[in-house]
C-alpha cells in the first residue's frame, strides 16, 4: 500500500520537475520584454477599470501612459491629480493638471414640475423609451427616468429618487469617470468643475423648445427669456438654442442668475439658507 | 386553387377583424388640420407656405427635397394658421402646417367626378412624373416615396409587379375595404403602375381570409395580364420580401430589395392612389384608415383627409371606451401606442386600434428559457434572442454580422416568447445604432 503512495509521488515529482524544466527554457526563449515601469504605473492607478479615461482598463492606460510622448488627452478621472502627479514620478514627467469635475443632472421634472400624461409600459431602458417617445412628462428633452445611468455607474454614485422619479449624483463617490454622461441618451448629464463644498449652480434644464411650450409641459423649465445672461457679470452664461447655459469655468457662483430666474430652472446646490433674520427670530418667538 | 405562403416562419395571430365588411365612410375635413412634412422615408419636405396663406385643397404645401422625398399637398382649404412643431405619432414634436378649414375648395386641375377613366395614353416617363408631382408613398406602412420603387436601377431589370393586398395584421380591414369598394379604380392603377414599370405581368396577392376581395379582384381582372394569387394565411405574409417568396419562390438576398429578385411590390392602396394622381390629377390628401378595437360601438373604416386629428376619428366611431388602456397608430403587431390622441391622421395611417387594459398590458419579463420558438418564427431567419441580448449590452457591432438590419420588425419574436421578453423592442435600438455605425463607417 505503501509503496503504491510513494511510486506515486515519485512518478509525479519526477513529471513536474521535467515539465518545469522545460518551462523554464521556454520561457527564457519566448521571453517578450515590457517595460517593467507599466507595472508601476498600473499599481498607481486606482484599479476602477471603469473605461472613464477612454481606455479598455487600467492596464491599457498605463501602457499608454508610459508610451506616449504627449499627454494632452490622458487623464484619470478617478484618481483626479493626485494619482496623475503620483505616476508622473514614477515616470519622471510633468502632469498635467485638470480641475476635478462631477456629474451634474440637468432636469429637475420632477411629477409635481412636470405632470406625467402618459404611463410607459415597454422595455425599462432609457435608450428604447427615447427612440419610442417625448417621455411621460411630455418634454422631449427631459429625463426619461428609467436609470440607464445608474445601470452603468460603477462606483454606486448615482441613484434614483423614488419621489422625484429623478437619478441622484452623490458628490462624494462620483469620479466624473463620465458613464452615465454616455448612456444617457438625452444628453441630460454633464461633468461641471467641482468647487468648494460641492456648492454647485447650473441651469437644470436642456429644453431648446420655445418657451410657452416648455412651459406648457413643465413649469420649472428654461424658456430662454434671457433674464440671467442679462444679470450675469462674468460672462459666464451663453444663450443658445433657447435655452441657457452656465460655465462652470466662469461662474464665481454669486447666485444673482438664481434669483432671477422666472421659472426657477436655475439650481443652488449645498449653499446655506438665505440669512433672514427678522423672520427666523420671529418664528423662533412663536413657538416659544 | 393552389394557396401558396413563404417557407420561414411566421405566425397565426388572432383575426379579430371587427370592420370586416362595413364600407368605407368619406369624413369631412376637420376643423383645424395639422399636415406634417415629413410622412414619409427619408428627407422632409420644404415647406412652402407661410402663416395666413389662403390655400385650397389638393395645393402643394411643402415640395420634396431631394431624390429619396416627397410633396406634401394640403387635404383642406382654409387659411394657414401656423408652420411650427406639432406632435405626431412618433411621440415628438415635428415640422408641421396648421391650417383653419374654411369650406371645401379644391383646386381647378383635380377632377372630382366619379366617372372612371380607363386608357392612359401617358408615357411611363408622364406616370413616374405624375406619382412624384402628386406626393405618392408606399401606403401599406413604410410610406417610401412610390417614384424612387419605378426608377429601376441600372442593370436590374423588373420583370414583374406584385401587388399586395395581403393585409395580414390583425384589426385591419382598410385595404380590404378598398379591394371591394374601388376595384376598377385599383385595376386601373395597377395597368398604371405596370406601365411605368414597364412589366407584362402582375399579381395580385390575397390572403384566403378574404375570399370575397379573391373573387371581386378575379372577376375584374380576367382576361388581362394581371392576375390573382390565393395565399394562405399567415403573419406576416404582407412583407415585402415574404410576399415575393410565396408568389414567386424567389428570395430577395440579404440586405437586398426585390428589384434585385427582379420584383417591385406596391401596395392595393398605394396602386388605387396612383389611378387617383394620374387619371384625376388629384394628389395623395386622403387615405383608407381603419378604426376599430373590441370596445368601439362601431368599428369602421374612414376615408380620411391627412391631417385629421385622431381623436375626432375616435369620436366618429361613438367615442372613446372608457376602459381603453393604449392606442395603437397601425396594427397591433407592428403598430405604436400613441402618446396623444391630438396627432394627425398621415399617409402611413393605416389603422387605429383601441385596446383595453387586459390586451395592452404587458406581461411580466422572465428570463430566456432558451425555448428557441423566436428563431423558429423568425420569417428572416435571425436569432432573436440572441440579438436583444447583445442589444442589451450595448455589443452592437456584433450585432451587424448577426445581420440585425435584415430584420423586418414584424414582431413575431415579442408575440411568440413564453417569456414575454421584449425582443422587437431592443432589436430596434440595435438597428438604430448599427445603422449610425454603417453611416459613420461610409462617411469616413
Amino acid at each position: 500500500m505503501s509503496q503504491i503512495i510513494i511510486y506515486t509521488i515519485i512518478t509525479l515529482v519526477a513529471i513536474g520537475a521535467t515539465a518545469a524544466i522545460i518551462l523554464y527554457f521556454v520561457a527564457q526563449k519566448f521571453k517578450v520584454y515590457e517595460d517593467p515601469r507599466i507595472d508601476e504605473v498600473e499599481e498607481a492607478l486606482p484599479a476602477a477599470n471603469c473605461g472613464g479615461c477612454g481606455f479598455p482598463g487600467c492596464r491599457n492606460f498605463a501602457e499608454t501612459l508610459v508610451k506616449s510622448e504627449s499627454w494632452d488627452d490622458l487623464f484619470c478621472p478617478v484618481g483626479g491629480n493626485e494619482t496623475m502627479s503620483n505616476v508622473a514620478g514614477i515616470l519622471g514627467r510633468e502632469a498635467i493638471e485638470q480641475a476635478p469635475t462631477v456629474a451634474v443632472v440637468r432636469c429637475n421634472g420632477t411629477p409635481e414640475f412636470r405632470p406625467r400624461v402618459t404611463q410607459y409600459d415597454g422595455a425599462p431602458t432609457c435608450a428604447i423609451a427615447h427612440s419610442l417617445y417625448s417621455g411621460e412628462g411630455g418634454c422631449p428633452f427631459g429625463c426619461l427616468g428609467l436609470a440607464d445611468c445608474v445601470v452603468v455607474c460603477d462606483f454606486d454614485a448615482i441613484h434614483m429618487d423614488p419621489d422625484t422619479d429623478l437619478p441622484v449624483v452623490i458628490d462624494d463617490k462620483c469620479t466624473a469617470c463620465g458613464a452615465c454622461v454616455e448612456a444617457c441618451p438625452r444628453d441630460i448629464i454633464e461633468l461641471r468643475k467641482k468647487n468648494k463644498k460641492d456648492r454647485k449652480i447650473f441651469v437644470s434644464c436642456i429644453n431648446e423648445e420655445k418657451g410657452a411650450v416648455a412651459k406648457k409641459n413643465c413649469s420649472v423649465a428654461c424658456i430662454g427669456c434671457s433674464k440671467c445672461f442679462k444679470v450675469c457679470k462674468y460672462d459666464a452664461i451663453t444663450m443658445e438654442n433657447n435655452k441657457a447655459f452656465i460655465d462652470s469655468e466662469k461662474c464665481v457662483l454669486c447666485r444673482k442668475c438664481v434669483l432671477e430666474c422666472p421659472t426657477s430652472a436655475i439650481l443652488e446646490l449645498n449653499f446655506p439658507p438665505p440669512r433672514k433674520k427678522e423672520p427666523v427670530e420671529a418664528s423662533e418667538t412663536e413657538t416659544n | 386553387m393552389s394557396l401558396k405562403t413563404f417557407s420561414r416562419g411566421g405566425v397565426h395571430p388572432p383575426e379579430h377583424k371587427l370592420s370586416a365588411g362595413s364600407k368605407i365612410i368619406e369624413l369631412p375635413p376637420p376643423e383645424v388640420a395639422v399636415i406634417p412634412v415629413s410622412q414619409h422615408l427619408g428627407a422632409p419636405a420644404k415647406v412652402l407656405v407661410n402663416r395666413g396663406d389662403q390655400v385650397k385643397v389638393g395645393q402643394l404645401i411643402a415640395e420634396s427635397s431631394g431624390f429619396v422625398s416627397t410633396n406634401i399637398h394640403s387635404s383642406v382649404s382654409g387659411k394657414v394658421l401656423k408652420v411650427d412643431q406639432f406632435m405626431d405619432s412618433s411621440g415628438y414634436r415635428k415640422m408641421a402646417v396648421q391650417i383653419q378649414v374654411e369650406g371645401d375648395q379644391w383646386i381647378e386641375t383635380i377632377d372630382r367626378s366619379d366617372d372612371l377613366v380607363r386608357n392612359s395614353v401617358l408615357p411611363a416617363e408622364d406616370i413616374r412624373k405624375k406619382i412624384l408631382e402628386a406626393g405618392i408613398v408606399g401606403l401599406g406602412g413604410a410610406t417610401f416615396p412610390s417614384h424612387v420603387k419605378l426608377m429601376v436601377p441600372q442593370g436590374k431589370t423588373a420583370e414583374c409587379l406584385i401587388i399586395n393586398g395581403v393585409e395580414c395584421e390583425p384589426y385591419l380591414t382598410a385595404d380590404h375595404a378598398l379591394m371591394m369598394e374601388r376595384t376598377e379604380e385599383l385595376f386601373s392603377g395597377i395597368q398604371l403602375l405596370m406601365k411605368g414599370l414597364g412589366v407584362e405581368k402582375a399579381i395580385v396577392g390575397i390572403e384566403n381570409n378574404k375570399p370575397d376581395a379573391i373573387e371581386r379582384m378575379k372577376d375584374i381582372t380576367k382576361g388581362s395580364n394581371v392576375s390573382v394569387q390565393g395565399l394562405k394565411v399567415k403573419y406576416p405574409q404582407g412583407g415585402e420580401k415574404q410576399l415575393v417568396k410565396a408568389i414567386l419562390k424567389r428570395e430577395v438576398p440579404s440586405g437586398g430589395l426585390p428589384i434585385d429578385v427582379g420584383v417591385v411590390v406596391f401596395n392595393v392602396g398605394t396602386a388605387h392612389a396612383v389611378y387617383e394622381a394620374v387619371m384625376k390629377n388629384r394628389p395623395l390628401i386622403d387615405r383608407v384608415v381603419t378604426v376599430t378595437g373590441k370596445g368601439l360601438e362601431k368599428p369602421s373604416n374612414f376615408l380620411v383627409r391627412v391631417g385629421t386629428p385622431v381623436s375626432s376619428l375616435i369620436e366618429k366611431t361613438g367615442g372613446l371606451p372608457e376602459q381603453t388602456a393604449k392606442v395603437i397608430n397601425g396594427g397591433p403587431m407592428m403598430g405604436k401606442a400613441l402618446s396623444t390622441l391630438d396627432v394627425p391622421v398621415v399617409k402611413g395611417s393605416s389603422g387605429i386600434l383601441l385596446v383595453d387594459e387586459n390586451e395592452a398590458r404587458r406581461k411580466e419579463v422572465k428570463p430566456c428559457i432558451r425555448c428557441t420558438k423566436c428563431v423558429t418564427v423568425c420569417p428572416m431567419g435571425l436569432e432573436p434572442y440572441l440579438l436583444m441580448t447583445l442589444s442589451e449590452k450595448s455589443l452592437f457591432e456584433r450585432m451587424e454580422p448577426e445581420k440585425v438590419m435584415d430584420c423586418i420588425e414584424c414582431g413575431s419574436c415579442s408575440y411568440t416568447c413564453p417569456c414575454s421578453r421584449p425582443l422587437l423592442d431592443y432589436i430596434r435600438l440595435g438597428k438604430a445604432e448599427v445603422g449610425k455605425i454603417m453611416r459613420a463607417r461610409k462617411a469616413v
